[in-house]
């Protein structure tokens, strides 16, 4: 006879990812019972307060610790709590953007033509469901970082990927472009996680055991079929540098990030990152870390090829978006330093540069909302120039979040690069250090190459103009400019909290 | 040896910025007292100068420079840096000349843009500039400078782009931008390379290990500083930009591009002279690199018609003759600051008149077009001729004792060095005769060119003034800092101890040559100019010389061959890379792995095969890498 063991759950440590989940939930019962008109306020208020309360119940239980949070399938630690801030964090200032109801269609079920969209139009309808479905993507993020099994890490990297396949959907404008993009990120995000599973597989072939430190005991012992092991890290990290965006895995990026809604756009690239290198983090530094002179050398090349022709495409981009995107492809190299470092101060570094970025990213993206023409967003470069002469604030705003990425002393950009390179370089990856300095120098061209358009060139006649911010977006932008250049001026504070509680429990 | 601190410093930097930050912030409402808070906290911060002066007096010579730290701002692993001031008698020079000079622009400014809807915007950039230039001589390692330097090119392109209505001045500014940006470049990889070599970017950190490091490294971070100074400082081959900068309103030609800025590339190598003392290859390039562009800048100078450019070509090549000098070590440091400290002054000035000649001649640049103009502006005159008389070198003005130091030290640098050198410097002496006093002619004492719609005058006493208190710097400031040695003394216990250096020809015969170098040049302009009519239009018929320095020795062509139009193909050929070869590859790398060509065939759907053909591939190489790495 089967006996069933009811799970002990530490709700306290908990709460943060329940908070969200409950927030999501009630979001889905507004959308069925909520009359149309009210929905947008409440929606927005609904997800505004889950997270907050996510924020504040996670800072109420910052100093816990425990391996086994949710038995052994959640480990709550300093780390984690760091990660799970940032995303939360980065959540809430991406939240205003998708207020601005602009950018997403009436009915996401109409199809693109049809006559069905021509009427939700006219009745000018509005798509709220993005609110639930972002809650539930960051449910998923929050959870991913912190799981330590393997089952558990798969269920949230679904968990946070599948309402992402559907938000990439959801644009105005463009609609089949945006389609087209959500399903080319769900077929290859599926594949990706075929491959996930079957490094799951092989791990638990290798040890016998589905948990971080189980799979760690077993690559001390040394007593698995090696090649398992092999097979299982590499199919692993296929599955994870999908989810980054690193070369060779990041086909999917500029397609997708050119044709999600903006707004989702943003609050992808932002907080998906932060989740997927905190699980990256995690499990290379509490699983594999004995094994590295195994997988190190493959994720040196990989983080090179990276930085580099991330770096190198961007130059040829002529659309902002795109650009944008080929830019997270070459942080993603830098990111990656984190992890072939190794050490405390590389663990330090990534979640530094992980907020960082995140945060500037946001704001970047927020900006590129705002710069529209009569048939919605302009991301053509060249109709970009001379925007410092009729938007100066917007275009100052956008100059400095592209200095952040091109890592210019006071932004916050500079001190992220600076302490990961170090890190890398502490580690013995001279490599690192050189190419990514490199390819650095090779980024600053093209984001000063915008610079240099917005602010030396004239202006184009032809009707491009920056919409006045709503005062949603004014925040995000607001907030993820003051936090880029704070973090750049004054970071001690956040490195000392950093250094001080960044460990990863075993 | 632990160093004072003063937590007076940060009020230096303070003050200017709390007026950039106020006049910005505050926008039309202070358009009513705007320029006069930030002439205020100019003045202020130049009487905490004064006051950190005094304070340096009274103490004993290792004991002068003062420290501040202001917070943490980066501590990674066992790297850290403080944000802190240091203010020692090198940075104490540079304090009293930004500020002072500084604040006597701004006074003028108060007029000659009286008239500007924008004026309270510019005078808060003037203000930003003076905090950043004050950060940059006041940063205590590399790091803080770098923030300091990025912050004067920042204010520098505001300032130079301020009427960026007219097409031609934002170009300018483009122009500026981008080849100081590789000068940055340069900068930022001095940085680093000190970074992963020594392990430390403070200048007291990086001059402790300046013996032991390998003379590799302390050759690749000078080469790399003398990158950051060519941008900062025009220097050649990076001198391109200054010439359009002129573009800006002229009290921004006089502060940033002619007194304090561009002199920025002189400081950098000044205070890393330990890096220099310790890579003679390196130090040979800043000689080199100083005497073309003295010789580059005097011979565009002889051809400008445009008298703002005909300033900025000299400005252009007495940087030279400073960062000539600061490239013969310890003889010259002390050199290099004088000239640049008489500079200051004379060129500030002559700016300034410049300005003033504009204001009254309807913003008339060319110098065809002046003649005559002594009777109409006697206090403009005076100043201009008191500029002119120091920047030629006539005793016993400013700029005979500071460019007659750098001739002596350039002679007697040894061997044909010294040789070459000399006779270099000296031939730039006589050539800048030739052409400021070409200027001089041309606007003042020759008949006048201007029709009857001119009515030239003198300008009003708020312009006047900054003019007459610095011609008085450039008749004075040069004996005050040559007397008893002062300014070499006061310098002294920074530098290295240098050896005795021979003679190679006694000093009172040098100043002798010098001296007939610039009768010379004198002597010639008066005859080609003075003594002959000159056209009110630019003559066709001249020397192929000529013709070529009038194009500013045809640098526009050369940078746009070299580096513009390649990097117009790089670029280009990167779209080619991106749209053939990348997705060609990756249709290819698709071939080879599914070993089918059918999938791919007529592939405008095929996307999203193809990049899950890369991510096979990829998963196959990953695998491939580790096994190798592991068996």
């Amino acid at each position: 006879m089967i006996t069933f063991i009811s799970p002990t759950l530490d709700y306290a440590l908990l709460a943060p990812i329940l908070i969200v989940l409950g927030g999501a939930l009630i979001g889905v019962l507004i959308e069925a019972f909520a009359p149309r008109s009210a929905r947008g306020s409440s929606q927005l208020f609904i997800t505004l307060a889950t997270l907050v309360l996510s924020l504040a119940s996670l800072i109420r239980v910052r100093s816990g610790a425990s391996t086994t949070a949710a038995m052994e399938s959640v480990t709550f630690d300093g780390a984690g709590v760091l990660l799970q801030g940032s995303i939360l964090i980065i959540a809430i200032i991406s939240v205003f953007l998708l207020a601005d109801q602009e950018s997403f269609t009436a009915l996401a079920a109409a199809l693109p033509g049809s006559d069905e969209e021509r009427t939700s139009l006219q009745q000018d309808l509005k798509l709220t469901e993005v609110y639930p479905l972002a809650l539930f993507a960051v449910a998923g993020m929050l959870l991913f970082p912190v799981s330590t099994d393997l089952i558990t890490l798969f269920v949230a990297l679904e968990m946070l990927s599948l309402p992402l396949y559907l938000l990439a959907g959801l644009s105005r404008r463009r609609r089949l472009m945006s389609q087209e993009s959500a399903l080319k990120y769900f077929l290859l995000g599926a594949f990706s996680s075929a491959f996930f599973l079957m490094g799951i597989a092989y791990l638990y072939g290798y040890s016998a055991a589905v948990t971080f430190s189980g799979i760690h005991a077993a690559v001390i012992g040394g007593a698995g079929n090696g090649v398992y092991l092999l097979l299982g890290i590499a199919f692993l990290s296929v599955g994870l540098l999908f989810k980054v965006g690193a070369v060779p895995f990041h086909a999917w990026s500029p397609d997708v990030y050119q044709g999600a809604p903006t707004a989702v756009t943003a609050f992808m690239a932002a907080a998906t990152k932060v989740a997927a290198f905190g699980a990256m983090l995690r499990i290379f530094y509490v699983s594999f870390a004995e094994a590295y002179w195994q997988w190190r050398p493959a994720l040196i090349v990989i983080a090179l090829i990276t930085m580099v022709f991330g770096s190198l495409v961007a130059i040829a981009q002529r659309d902002v978006k795109r650009m944008l995107a080929y830019s997270s492809i070459a942080h993603a190299g830098f990111l990656l330093s984190g992890v072939i470092a190794l050490n405390k101060s590389g663990l330090d570094a990534s979640i530094f540069y992980l907020f960082a970025y995140g945060v500037a990213t946001v704001g970047a993206f927020a900006i590129v909302t705002l710069v529209r023409d009569a048939a919605g967003e302009v991301t053509d470069l060249n109709r970009w120039s001379g925007l410092g002469k009729r938007s100066p604030w917007v275009a100052t705003a956008f100059a400095g979040f592209l200095l952040a990425f091109a890592g210019i002393p006071l932004t916050s950009g500079f001190i992220g690069k600076f302490s990961i390179f170090s890190a890398a370089y502490e580690s013995g990856s001279t490599a690192i250090l050189i190419t990514g300095v490199l390819s650095s120098a090779i980024a600053a061209f093209f984001y000063i190459r915008v610079i240099v358009l917005m602010f030396f060139k004239d202006p184009v006649e032809d009707g491009t103009s920056v919409v006045i911010p709503s005062v949603y977006t004014q925040i995000t932008i607001a907030i993820s400019a003051v936090v880029t250049f704070a973090l750049g001026i004054y970071p001690t504070p956040l490195i000392n909290l950093i250094q001080s509680t960044a460990q990863f429990l075993r | 040896m632990t160093m004072l601190t003063n937590n007076g410093l940060v009020y230096l930097i303070a003050l200017p910025l709390f007026g950039a930050l106020s006049l910005l912030l505050l926008g039309r409402r202070a358009d009513k007292w705007g320029h006069l808070l930030a002439t205020g906290m100019s003045a202020g911060s130049f009487a905490v100068g004064l006051f950190q002066l005094s304070e340096m007096l009274g103490r004993e010579a290792e004991s002068r420079p003062v420290t501040q730290k202001l917070f943490t701002w980066i501590s990674v692993g066992s790297f850290n840096v403080d944000a802190s001031l240091l203010l020692d008698q090198l940075s104490i020079c540079f304090v009293l000349l930004i500020t002072g000079v500084g604040t006597l622009i701004h006074i003028y400014s108060i007029s000659y843009m009286s008239h500007d809807p924008d004026r309270r915007r510019f005078f808060a950039y003037l203000n930003l500039f003076i905090a950043a230039m004050l950060l940059l001589v006041l940063g205590d390692s590399y790091l803080n400078l770098y923030v300091g330097w990025e912050g004067v090119g920042l204010a520098s392109y505001l300032l130079i782009g301020f009427w960026n209505q007219k097409p031609a001045y934002a170009t300018a500014s483009k122009k500026a931008f981008i080849m100081n940006r590789i000068g940055d470049m340069g900068l930022s990889f001095a940085i680093m390379i000190a970074f992963a070599s020594l392990g430390t970017v403070s200048f007291s950190g990086v001059k402790e290990q300046a013996h032991d490091a390998s003379e590799a490294t302390m050759t690749a971070i000078g080469i790399m500083l003398l990158v950051a100074a060519v941008g900062k400082s025009a220097q050649f081959p990076l001198q391109a930009w200054l010439g359009d900068a002129m573009a800006g309103p002229t009290p921004v030609s006089a502060l940033i591009h002619a007194a304090t800025m561009v002199t920025a590339g002189v400081y950098l190598i000044v205070r890393s002279n330990f890096v220099f003392d310790a890579a003679p290859n390196a130090q040979l390039l800043v000689v080199i690199v100083g005497a073309i562009t003295l010789m580059f800048g005097a011979l565009v100078g002889t051809a400008k018609d445009d008298i703002k450019k005909a300033l900025a070509a000299s400005t252009m090549s007495q940087i030279g003759y400073m960062i000539l000098a600061s490239g013969l070590g310890p003889a010259g440091y002390a050199f290099a600051i004088m000239h640049l400290l008489t500079h200051g002054f004379f060129k500030a000035g002559m700016f300034l008149g410049a300005g003033s000649v504009m204001h009254g001649m309807n913003d008339e640049v060319n110098m065809r077009r002046y003649g005559g103009l002594r009777k109409f502006m006697p206090i403009t005159f005076i100043t201009f001729g008191l500029g002119y008389l120091a920047i030629i070198g006539v005793p016993p003005f400013a700029g005979f004792y500071s460019k007659d130091m750098i001739i002596e030290t350039a002679l007697n640098a040894g061997g044909a060095k010294g040789i070459i050198l000399g006779s270099v410097t000296l031939l730039g002496a006589a050539i800048t005769a030739f052409y400021m006093t070409r200027v001089m002619i041309l606007t003042f004492t020759s008949p006048k060119r201007w029709d009857d719609n001119q009515h030239p005058h003198e300008s009003p006493i708020l312009m006047w003034l900054p003019m007459v208190i610095l011609s008085i710097g450039s008749v004075i400031s040069g004996f005050l800092l040559y007397r008893g040695e002062a300014l070499k003394h006061w310098l002294e216990p920074l530098f290295e101890e240098h050896g005795e250096h021979t003679e190679l020809l006694p000093p009172i015969v040098v100043s002798g040559l010098a001296l007939l170098m610039v009768a010379l040049g004198v002597a010639l302009a008066v005859v080609k100019y003075q003594l002959s009519e000159v056209d009110a239009v630019a003559p066709e018929n001249v020397t192929e010389f000529t013709r070529v320095a009038r194009r500013d020795l045809l640098q526009d062509e050369i940078n746009e061959t070299l580096f513009m139009r390649p990097g117009q193909v790089i670029t280009s050929a990167l779209v080619k890379i991106d749209e053939s070869v990348i997705d060609g590859a990756v249709h290819g790398i698709g071939k080879m792995a599914l070993g089918s060509g059918s999938f791919l065939r007529k592939s405008q759907t095929g996307f999203v095969r193809s990049y899950a053909a890369l991510i096979l591939i990829g998963a196959v190489a990953l695998i491939a890498a580790i096994w190798v790495v592991t068996t």
